[in-house]
């Protein structure tokens, strides 16, 4: 089974149509990765659909970068 | 101030009988059918299980698959049949003066699938399972947006809805601007990608298709005396219209003259077709009045030609009251025999399929033509290509709301 981190970037990778070897964890969705609004949304929506939680809309403001992803996700494992 | 001429100096299409212009006119003129099986769902309880189906399609040709992913079908097939006709008329830097570039690509219906799988993910989901790209990905100007977006185009930007006519009226409107000053360039067309459980479900409800499962490839059989109703198709035809003096200017290859337009209302029904053929004459008649030419000036019209009982029958009619006598040297032909019926789209790859016939001066066969209907007793080119001289083409489309459209195109 692959690690958070690595199951978080696959994502991301796949979302925003970027290399994952470009992805950082300190990259940042909008200012680094090139992600809209409708990305970040849909983006949200793919981290809820692999790790199987529900992420509110006032976490999901708050999570702007792939740390910030990862770290939700540690948090809120099932 | 003389008329702004306008001419075609590209073409773009993605269809069931080929994805590029060369590997569709090819198959059109050799006669090949591109209906079979379904093959997008599983159709086993449908009455109908054939349509003419686009095969080989690889969008990611043309856009990233990231892009991709957020667009419905028809989207995809609108934007490779533009950037086709783009690049086939040299046009593909972004250009300096940018707002006298303009797009109009429409679609009869637009987004079904993805509404239809949106649905699915609303119910299994809720409200969170619907993707903020759900909207952009599937309503009808998302193609003229995204090629405006994609080569810097600020100029008009429209995409006109009026089922099977779309592609005939999104062309023909596209030269008016062009004809009153607003664009010097638009690339015009129609897509649809509506060959679904709702879309097919729908005509089959209508007891609009052919039923025809166990012989796809005659089942679209226009004026057959057998004809059971038209084939469901799917995929996009688009060109590039230009200003005549600023296409001389540069050198451009000019196909043809998109020469006349009309459009008419039959005011009679939802669906069917006016019997008396009195609306399609109008439209007809009307793009010759546009054009300045007399019906003898025609030598090919590329029909309607569905293969519906009532109208080919219709059509038939409308053609004779038209062209009177003249219509017996007509060739009336119908590439909806071997695409199947594109609805939206239909318009947009059928200008392509008269623009070539106009440049290469032979009309496409009319497929399945076994046992001619004897009240349909027009010259429709049954079964063989013919090489003929042809000076001026037209092309029809009609549509449900009985709305008609007909462009003409003048060799050049």
């Amino acid at each position: 089974m692959s690690s958070i981190e690595e199951r978080v970037k696959k994502i991301v990778a796949e979302q925003l149509g970027v290399n994952e070897a470009d992805i950082k964890n300190e990259s940042s969705f909008v200012d680094d990765l090139g992600a809209d609004s409708l990305d970040t949304v849909e983006l949200v929506m793919a981290l809820e659909e692999e790790f199987e939680c529900e992420i509110p809309d006032e976490d999901a403001e708050k999570i702007t970068t792939v740390q910030q992803a990862i770290d939700y996700v540690l948090a809120h494992q099932k | 101030m003389t008329r702004r001429r306008v001419v075609i100096t590209g073409l773009g299409i993605v269809s069931p009988v080929g994805n590029s212009v060369d590997q569709a006119w090819q198959n059109i003129v050799a006669g090949r059918s591109g209906i079979d099986h379904i093959t997008r769902f599983d159709a086993s309880n449908f009455p109908v299980k054939i349509a003419g189906e686009v095969k080989d399609f690889k969008i990611g040709d043309y856009i990233s698959p990231k892009d991709a992913r957020r667009m419905d079908t028809f989207i995809h097939y609108g934007l490779a049949a533009g950037i086709q006709a783009i690049r086939d008329a040299g046009l593909e830097a972004n250009p300096d003066d940018a707002d006298r570039f303009g797009v109009a690509i429409g679609s009869g219906i637009g987004g079904l699938p993805l509404i239809e799988t949106t649905h699915d993910d609303y119910l299994g989901g809720g409200v969170r399972k619907v993707s903020p790209f759900f909207v952009p990905g599937s309503i009808i100007n998302m193609i003229s947006g995204n090629l405006s977006i994609m080569y810097g185009y600020k100029g008009p930007n429209i995409s006109l809805v009026t089922a099977c006519s779309t592609g005939t009226h999104s062309i023909g409107e596209a030269a008016r601007i062009i004809e009153y000053g607003d664009a010097d360039v638009m690339i015009a067309g129609g897509a649809e990608a509506t060959v679904s459980p709702l879309g097919m479900g729908g005509f089959c409800a209508a007891r609009a298709l052919s039923t025809r499962n166990d012989d796809p490839k005659t089942a679209s059989r226009p004026w057959d005396r057998d004809r059971d109703g038209f084939v469901l198709g799917e995929g996009a035809g688009v060109v590039v219209l230009e200003e005549f003096e600023r296409a001389r200017a540069r050198g451009a290859r000019i196909y043809g003259e998109l020469v006349g337009y009309g459009r008419s209302a039959d005011a009679n029904h939802i669906t069917a077709p006016c019997e008396d053929g009195s609306g399609a004459a109008a439209c007809m008649l009307a793009a010759l009045r546009n054009a300045g030419l007399n019906p003898n000036d025609v030598q090919y019209l590329n029909a309607h030609g569905t293969s519906t009982p009532l109208g080919d029958l219709a059509e038939t009619t409308a053609v004779k009251r038209a062209f009177g006598e003249h219509a017996r040297q007509l060739v009336v032909n119908s590439t909806k025999s071997m695409t199947g019926h594109l609805l939206g789209a239909a318009g947009g790859i059928e200008a392509v399929f008269s623009t070539l016939a106009v440049y290469h001066q032979v009309s496409p066969p009319t497929i399945n033509i076994f046992n001619q209907d004897e009240k349909c007793d027009l010259d429709y080119c049954a079964n063989e290509a013919r090489p003929m001289k042809i000076d001026v083409a037209l092309s029809n489309s009609f549509g449900f709301g009985g709305t008609n459209g007909t462009v003409a195109i003048r060799r050049i």
